[in-house]
């Protein structure tokens, strides 16, 4: 299993550097349906989502934007009686082919929660997670170099730089969901999903995540759902808008704020449904 | 008697009064509850409360105390030869004139000439005493009655707040109900201390608790020579945690890994067939538990081990096999082994509670990382329900060490101060049992040593108790 993963790893490292070079979108859905039971709760939603640029998924509660964040890591395979069709491909690969390992799909695309989720272990020990399950660090203190850039480009290592052994539930909110991108991008994902990432922070917090989140747009393809339209178009370059399970309206953020397409997108965005 | 028959009728009473204060209040509201303080029924309780609550406390107490205070009644005056008899006896004479007369316990004592006069004589102010004290009662309780009746009567009206004052005795009741437990328990404590205290007059603390020898003789009549004995408790103690010890190598694991298996692998359908029959075999009695060692598992481990035995005779392992041939039916791996199985159900139905109680958001934070189930289990759900499974695990030592029946049946009845499975042991909880059991003189030191054995296991068992306190507390600072 470490062997596969070390592969998976220098997959992973070679796949960041031909990156630049390459055309069309990083992830591409294509009538995508997910059913739980005998409930669809997506309906043939395609949509592209390209790399180093944000895309975010608006919509109202219920349409289904959480429902397809997860197709992307096959989080709904944890789900019992949930079902996927159609196909997602993350570079020319289709991630729901039967040859992929979700475990090692789940190592290229991290995911952030809507509620700060740190395990019960010291700060150090869950930046350190993945990369010790991934086996990515041979000796101490390259695992140490490891959680300090992770930490560092999460904005919170000087903050907790002095007491990395303090419980990661120490923190508050809003550096408790910090650790958890650090601890997302320790293992060098190439894409990061975020499950409204704000939802449970003040607007202070918030407005450091979305700092953040603009940060690290140079170097991920990140699709983040958010109930906050405000968010949406501060932080997002592209924007799908949900609507009962299905995509009304995606395109450039400034497009869809400005001049939406159709009514239904416009009587969310202003705010008259929703 | 009388006095509970009077107990029926006060609660008629305060029936009657209770619906009287009701429509008392409704009829000076005209009918409306609107205009009133408190719902109708506050005024009803509020009434019949005062008419019940002084006149029960007073029958009640009376009933419990009654005997003591006729006997002191009668104890006023004492005949003179009564007053030659010694104390013990002058107790007897007493509690069977009190007996007589109120239909309680009589000793089956003659009493003849001057103590038969004084016997008769006594008996007769007893009747006295008795008939006085239960007629004061009554006719103290029937004023108890009418007096809180009248005093609550006129104080129902519309704006008066039954409410907050009826509230006030119901707490006052639930404050008794808790006394009443607290005090048990310190009585239960006392009992203990006090019995251990004369145990320890006669044996010395320090022998008991270091002593290596446990052999309580069994001394039939008070002139036989072997009434004193050995009463070193170490064997009992060693060959409890020997037990133990055996039986949570057992239940630990197995439990442990089953509630693993249940919430986080089974299906739907597996865990609703395989839970309740895990929760079957925990309401199996221990002396079922106790003949399927004894009678099942104790033959099938001698015939193993006897095997072997008979393999390792002649060879460079001669002693061993010697040894190995010699095993018994009882042995201390025996009885642990199947109390490991009676505490699997325990340990993993708590357990299973346990990790069930886990964030989900916790499990899918270690899978969206690329963790593999077992690692998630591992890494991240077995140290956030570390504190709930030690509470457990811990939870599973006491009930072990108070387990009686199975060790009874399986482990043999010989106090030895060993650590050896395959030795026939004996535990402290056992040694109580057989030591209370029959017929006992209850003040010679075999008896009164099984009071010594019950509060130091007392004591351990608290201080294990605290401990898993502690720990959970700690560990819960930690991560919630």
């Amino acid at each position: 299993m470490t062997r596969q993963r070390d592969d998976a790893h220098a997959q992973g490292v070679s796949m960041t550097t031909p990156r630049a070079g390459q055309a069309g979108p990083k992830l591409s859905a294509t009538d995508i349906s997910v059913f739980y039971g005998d409930k669809q709760a997506l309906f043939d939603v395609s949509l592209d989502m390209p790399d180093r640029a944000v895309t975010a998924l608006i919509g109202p509660s219920g349409c289904g934007k959480s429902t397809f964040l997860r197709c992307i890591n096959r989080m709904n395979d944890t789900i019992p009686g949930a079902r996927v069709e159609g196909r997602i491909i993350l570079d020319g690969e289709d991630i729901n082919d039967r040859g992929v390992d979700p475990v090692l799909l789940r190592a290229r695309v991290g995911m952030v929660f809507q509620k700060p989720n740190p395990f019960p272990k010291s700060i150090f020990e869950n930046v350190a997670y993945g990369p010790r399950i991934h086996g990515f660090a041979s000796t101490k203190s390259e695992l140490a170099d490891i959680v300090e850039s992770s930490l560092k480009r999460a904005g919170l290592w000087a903050e907790v730089a002095d007491r990395l052994q303090a419980p990661g539930t120490s923190l508050s909110g809003g550096q408790q969901q910090r650790l958890v991108i650090a601890r997302a991008i320790a293992v060098s994902p190439e894409v990061i999903l975020m499950d409204e990432p704000c939802s449970a922070l003040d607007p202070i917090a918030t407005a450091k995540i979305e700092e953040l989140i603009d940060d690290l747009r140079s170097q991920y393809c990140i699709v983040i759902v958010t109930h906050s339209m405000a968010q949406a178009a501060r932080v997002s370059q592209r924007t799908a808008f949900f609507h009962m399970g299905a995509v009304v309206e995606a395109g450039a953020t400034d497009e869809i704020f400005t001049n939406p397409r159709d009514t239904r997108t416009q009587d969310y965005i202003t705010g008259r449904f929703g | 008697m009388l006095i509970w028959i009077a107990l029926i009728g006060l609660i008629l009473f305060s029936l009657a009064a209770y619906s009287a204060g009701r429509r008392k209040v409704l009829r000076a509201s005209g009918g409306s509850t609107r205009v009133l303080h408190s719902l109708p029924g506050y005024y009803g309780a509020y009434v019949a409360l005062w008419a019940a609550a002084p006149a029960a406390i007073l029958l009640i107490l009376v009933s419990l105390l009654g005997g003591q205070i006729e006997e002191a009644a009668l104890r006023a005056d004492p005949p003179a030869a009564v007053m030659a008899l010694p104390d013990s006896t002058q107790d007897v004479f007493y509690n069977d004139v009190v007996g007589t007369v109120t239909g309680g316990q009589v000793s089956q004592t003659e009493y003849d000439g001057a103590l038969g006069e004084a016997f008769a004589a006594k008996l007769i102010e007893a009747r006295d005493i008795h008939r006085n004290l239960v007629a004061a009662t009554l006719a103290a309780a029937l004023a108890l009655a009418l007096a809180g009746a009248a005093f609550a009567w006129p104080k129902i009206s519309a704006g008066f707040a039954a409410r907050p004052r009826v509230e006030r005795w119901i707490a006052a009741l639930f404050l008794v109900c808790s006394i009443v437990a607290v005090l048990t328990t310190v009585g239960i404590v006392a009992s203990l201390v006090w019995e251990s205290w004369r145990f320890f007059q006669a044996v010395p603390i320090f022998e008991f608790l270091f002593g290596l020898t446990w052999d309580p003789q069994i001394a039939i009549r008070a002139d036989q020579v072997a009434s004193s004995g050995a009463f070193g408790a170490v064997p009992l103690f060693m060959g409890t945690f020997l037990i133990m010890m055996i039986a949570m190598t057992v239940a630990a694991p197995v439990g442990l890994f089953a509630a693993i298996y249940l919430s986080e692998y089974a299906g739907r359908t597996t865990r609703a067939v395989v839970k309740p029959l895990l929760e079957v075999l925990a309401g199996i009695p221990t002396v079922v538990y106790g003949f399927f060692a004894a009678l099942t598992v104790g033959p099938l481990f001698r015939g193993f081990f006897n095997g072997i035995g008979a393999e390792l005779l002649g060879g460079p392992l001669d002693g061993v096999g010697l040894y190995l041939m010699q095993v018994q039916n009882q042995m201390a791996l025996v009885a642990g082994a199947v109390m490991g199985i009676m505490l699997i159900p325990f340990v993993s139905s708590l357990s299973d509670d346990i990790i069930n109680a886990v964030p989900q958001s916790l499990r899918d934070g270690s899978l969206a990382m690329g963790a593999t189930r077992s690692e998630t289990i591992t890494r991240v759900i077995m140290p956030a329900a570390l504190p709930g499974v030690m509470g457990a695990l811990l939870l599973a030592i006491s009930r072990a060490i108070g387990e009686t029946m199975i060790v009874t049946m399986a482990a043999g009845l010989q106090a030895r101060a060993t650590f050896n499975p395959l030795d026939t042991v004996t535990t402290v909880t056992v040694q109580i049992v057989t030591l209370l059991t029959g017929d006992q003189e209850f003040d010679s030191p075999k008896t009164l040593s099984a009071f010594g054995l019950g509060l130091t296991l007392f004591v351990i068992t608290l201080v294990l108790n605290i401990v898993a306190l502690q720990i959970v507390q700690r560990y819960r600072e930690q991560y919630d």
